[in-house]
């Protein structure tokens, strides 16, 4: 009997270097604390991120109740009001959406996707969530010192951010940076392992083209990341030195209440430029995620193959390279040369150009589809609706005359919203539902899950798409009270009051979905290993929840691309990517 | 089908929210209705692109809903199709930017009789100064900012002297007059922010930014701060009067210029008022 060497099968190139021995727990400390395993860390960001989002989450509870019955509350003034919008914007920017979709479901999800057993660098994984939480117990804290937490909007603009004028100038705005600066070293640590373990550790035949777009939206936000926040991080050590040291980098000659102070010489557009080009990259580090994980939800509930997968994935580098030549448009009022603004209104429409595919792409492989409306399915459409709607109103932003009326107003609000808060968030949902049950072995209650779609998706599209209108017709951003300003009719303020019970009602969906999260987990139906008929290498795993080191003994061989559905003269609706092609089954394999 | 219906309705309610909904901009009063009619532009073709892509996917979910037997089709891609939905949108952008940039020209090109209008912003409140009779403002610097001149101006620029200062009052402008605004802060960004008029601009301290436009309408339009600037941001009002040549010159004549309100003697008799007060 001659023995075929099994690596010389359908093109499969054999393994180049051997398998590394894993590290495994030894105690209870290493297995659920401190942990290398790349799942248990998700889980742990995962848990982190969403607990302090769920301070942030009653913060705009507080400054909803602020905005819809101004006066009522008197446990709120005007500096706590500016300090609940900064930390609201903050945490659930950086704290809740960049932490939970790289560090949550980049770390569950790209070993799995890719075939691989971990992180390539298990170990400074670990070191990256306990970084992350060390940034964020630095966050909390600026609650509980004198002057409480900053004031100054989640942009810290100087001069205002470290002045006398601004709540928490005293210790908050340090202890801030000090947390921003911590998380960028803990993301730098991750981040290097994403990228790494995508380029390095994939499974045989596991090529680039056939990586799910879920990697690819991770992979790519990543890599923007890794560029990005470099930027904040030397924004926010010299803001640092300009308040503790008295350095000049963003302060010029300025008066602080009525006496001059030293500094001298310094730009605070430098500072905006430093924070935009760290900013604008950041929304698309939220938004390709997003993108990629709704592609696959899209994909899986109608089964059938993303359609132009190609297409999709020079989208997302696309995304990703423009974004980082667009950040000015977040500056067209702030003072800057007024012609930078034909170069950066062009850029940045140009990139509604590869985001429309995206949206295009995601509504064909709805077509002539097999549509299955289960909960991450209502998610995925969800996010469709609300990100096509804060998209389109990114093309007034962007074309900058058109942003000079609504800049700075509540149109601004409403479309960031949109497009940055509750469209990730619906893709995160969404994700959540979909992978729960490969995370625990369980399904999440569908009538809970149901109950928190609905509620989420209408009441959040029932608070921010009127808020536009406020926008447009002059409201400015900022205030916790607009007061008597003669242009504002009463009726606006009815509107206000409208759009604060819509919040205070999605605010309570989401303790349900919380409910669910941990009631499911001890009586949630039993999942099995892959109740959706998925094809991606995840749901694959020989066991749910896949042990350490994900495939038991043998790394799994990929043949295809992630999205053979409903191939035909295919026997089941979906064909796994590790299934080897055999007769007709060849034929179903995908670019 | 529920989802098709809601989906459908969440179009219908928002078209319906844009056309009846009270909530509309200010009526314009400056020369930018430029500015209006590129966003009403923007409007219809967003709007246009929404309401296809939420009918498309309703369409979808009622006519592709998973049902015994049914088998998604096999497609995975289109070349022609996806050529022809990307220069569909690169179309419908250069509709929208073309104009934008066009206008956005007129927007930082200032006409060459714009009168300088000088408006300061401190926390948290605003001041105004007007070039006098030889049509020059005068230079200023923050480290010039005391009690007794409080906009920081330079007694020594002989073009200051007959400044018109306007402080702790409203800024009067004659209508039809183009005017460049030229913006400075002495402490934290302020942005100077009349709805009525469209333009804004943020204000910096250590430059002066700057931006045009032509009150078209009299009346009296509320200025407020549009940029963050600290605690009493959203109290940081002012007025500006917009008004018709004759009642604008009878106001300038009772203001006063920076060489009387810096003279010892006017201080003397501002001491004096506000003393008997």
């Amino acid at each position: 009997m001659v023995d075929v060497p099994f690596d010389t099968v359908a093109g499969i190139p054999p393994a180049e270097v051997g398998e590394v021995d894993l590290y495994h727990p030894k105690s209870w400390w290493t297995r659920y604390v401190f942990s290398q395993d790349a799942k248990v860390i998700a889980i742990q960001y995962s848990i982190t991120a969403m607990s302090i989002g769920m301070v942030a989450l009653v913060l705009s509870w507080l400054m909803r109740l602020q905005l819809g019955f101004p006066g009522t509350f008197s446990f709120i003034d005007p500096n706590q009001y500016l300090q609940f919008i900064t930390m609201h914007g903050m945490i659930m920017v950086i704290y809740l959406l960049t932490a939970l979709f790289l560090g949550g479901f980049g770390n569950y999800l790209i070993p799995l996707m890719v075939g691989a057993r971990d992180m390539v660098f298990p170990y400074v994984n670990m070191l990256s969530y306990w970084v992350y939480l060390l940034a964020v117990v630095v966050l909390v804290s600026t609650f509980f010192v004198p002057g409480g937490p900053p004031g100054a909007g989640w942009t810290l603009y100087p001069p205002q951010a470290i002045l006398s004028g601004t709540p928490g100038q005293d210790w908050g705005i340090i202890l801030m940076l000090a947390s921003l600066i911590l998380f960028i070293i803990g993301f730098t640590m991750g981040g290097l392992n994403y990228v790494v373990t995508v380029l390095q550790a994939r499974t045989r035949g596991m090529t680039l083209m056939r990586l799910p777009l879920t990697v690819w939206g991770i992979f790519t936000a990543t890599v923007m990341a890794l560029l990005a926040f470099p930027a904040l991080l030397v924004a926010s050590v010299m803001l640092l030195l300009d308040r503790l040291l008295g350095t000049s980098f963003f302060m010029p000659t300025l008066v602080e209440m009525g006496q001059l102070t030293k500094y001298g010489g310094g730009s605070p557009i430098l500072f905006q430029h430093l924070f935009w080009f760290f900013g604008h990259p950041e929304v698309y580090i939220v938004a390709l995620p997003a993108f990629g994980i709704i592609s696959d939800l899209i994909s899986v509930h109608a089964r059938k193959n993303i359609f132009g997968y190609r297409m999709m994935v020079w989208a997302i580098v696309a995304i990703g390279a423009l974004s980082f030549v667009v950040w000015a448009h977040h500056m067209y009022v702030s003072g800057m040369h007024p012609y930078f603004g034909f170069f950066f209104a062009t850029t940045t429409l140009i990139i509604a150009i590869p985001t429309a595919i995206k949206v295009y792409t995601w509504v064909l492989t709805l077509w002539r589809g097999d549509i299955h409306l289960t909960i991450p399915m209502l998610f995925a459409l969800a996010f469709i609706v609300t990100f096509v709607n804060g998209g389109l109103t990114g093309l007034f932003l962007g074309n900058v005359v058109v942003d000079v009326p609504l800049s700075d107003t509540m149109f601004v609000v409403a479309h960031f919203h949109m497009v940055m808060g509750i469209a990730p968030i619906m893709a995160v949902f969404g994700g959540i539902y979909h992978w729960y049950p490969k995370i625990t072995g369980r399904m999440l209650n569908e009538v809970l899950g149901r109950f928190h779609f609905w509620v989420s998706f209408l009441g959040a599209y029932a608070i921010f798409f009127p808020m536009h209108y406020l926008g447009l017709l002059g409201m400015p951003r900022r205030y916790h009270d607009i007061g008597e300003t003669a242009f504002v009719p009463a009726s606006a303020h009815d509107l206000n009051a409208f759009m604060s019970v819509a919040a205070l009602i999605v605010g309570f969906a989401q303790l349900v979905f919380l409910f669910n999260l941990v009631w499911s987990l001890f009586k949630g139906k039993e999942a099995g290993g892959n109740p959706w008929g998925a094809a991606s290498l995840e749901w694959q795993t020989p066991e749910t929840p896949p042990g350490h080191g994900n495939w038991g003994k043998e790394l799994p061989i990929v043949y295809r691309w992630a999205y053979d559905y409903s191939v035909p003269g295919a026997a089941g609706d979906f064909v796994p990517q590790n299934e080897p092609p055999a007769g007709l089954l060849a034929q179903g394999a995908g670019p | 089908m529920a989802v098709a219906i809601i989906l459908l309705l969440v179009a219908i309610a928002s078209v319906a929210f844009h056309l009846f909904s009270p909530w509309w901009w200010t009526p314009l009063a400056s020369n930018w209705s430029y500015i209006d009619h590129t966003i009403t532009l923007t409007f219809w073709i967003t709007g246009a692109v929404f309401v296809a892509v939420v009918v498309f996917m309703a369409y979808c979910v009622l006519r592709f809903h998973h049902k015994e037997g049914r088998r998604a089709a096999y497609n995975p891609e289109n070349k022609r199709l996806e050529w022809w939905l990307s220069v569909g949108t690169a179309i419908g952008v250069a509709a929208m930017l073309a104009p934008g940039l066009v206008v956005w020209h007129q927007f930082v090109t200032v006409p060459a009789d714009a009168t300088d209008v000088e408006v300061m912003g401190q926390q948290w409140q605003w001041s105004y100064r007007l070039p006098g009779k030889d049509g020059r403002l005068g230079t200023s610097d923050a480290r010039l900012v005391s009690p007794d001149n409080p906009m920081g101006l330079n007694p020594d620029d002989p073009n200051g002297k007959d400044d018109i200062v306007v402080q702790n009052d409203d800024l009067h402008l004659p209508v039809g007059k183009p005017v460049k605004v030229l913006l400075r802060s002495i402490d934290v960004l302020h942005d100077f922010y009349v709805p009525e008029f469209r333009a804004k601009m943020d204000m910096i301290p250590g430059s002066v930014t700057y931006y045009w436009f032509t009150p078209t309408r009299t009346g009296t339009f509320e200025v407020l701060c549009a940029e963050l600037c600290g605690a009493a941001h959203a109290q940081m009002r002012s007025k500006v009067i917009v008004e018709e040549d004759k009642e604008y010159h009878a106001w300038l004549e009772k203001q006063r210029t920076f060489a009387e309100l810096s003279s010892p003697r006017s201080v003397a008799k501002v001491i004096y008022k506000t003393g008997s007060e």
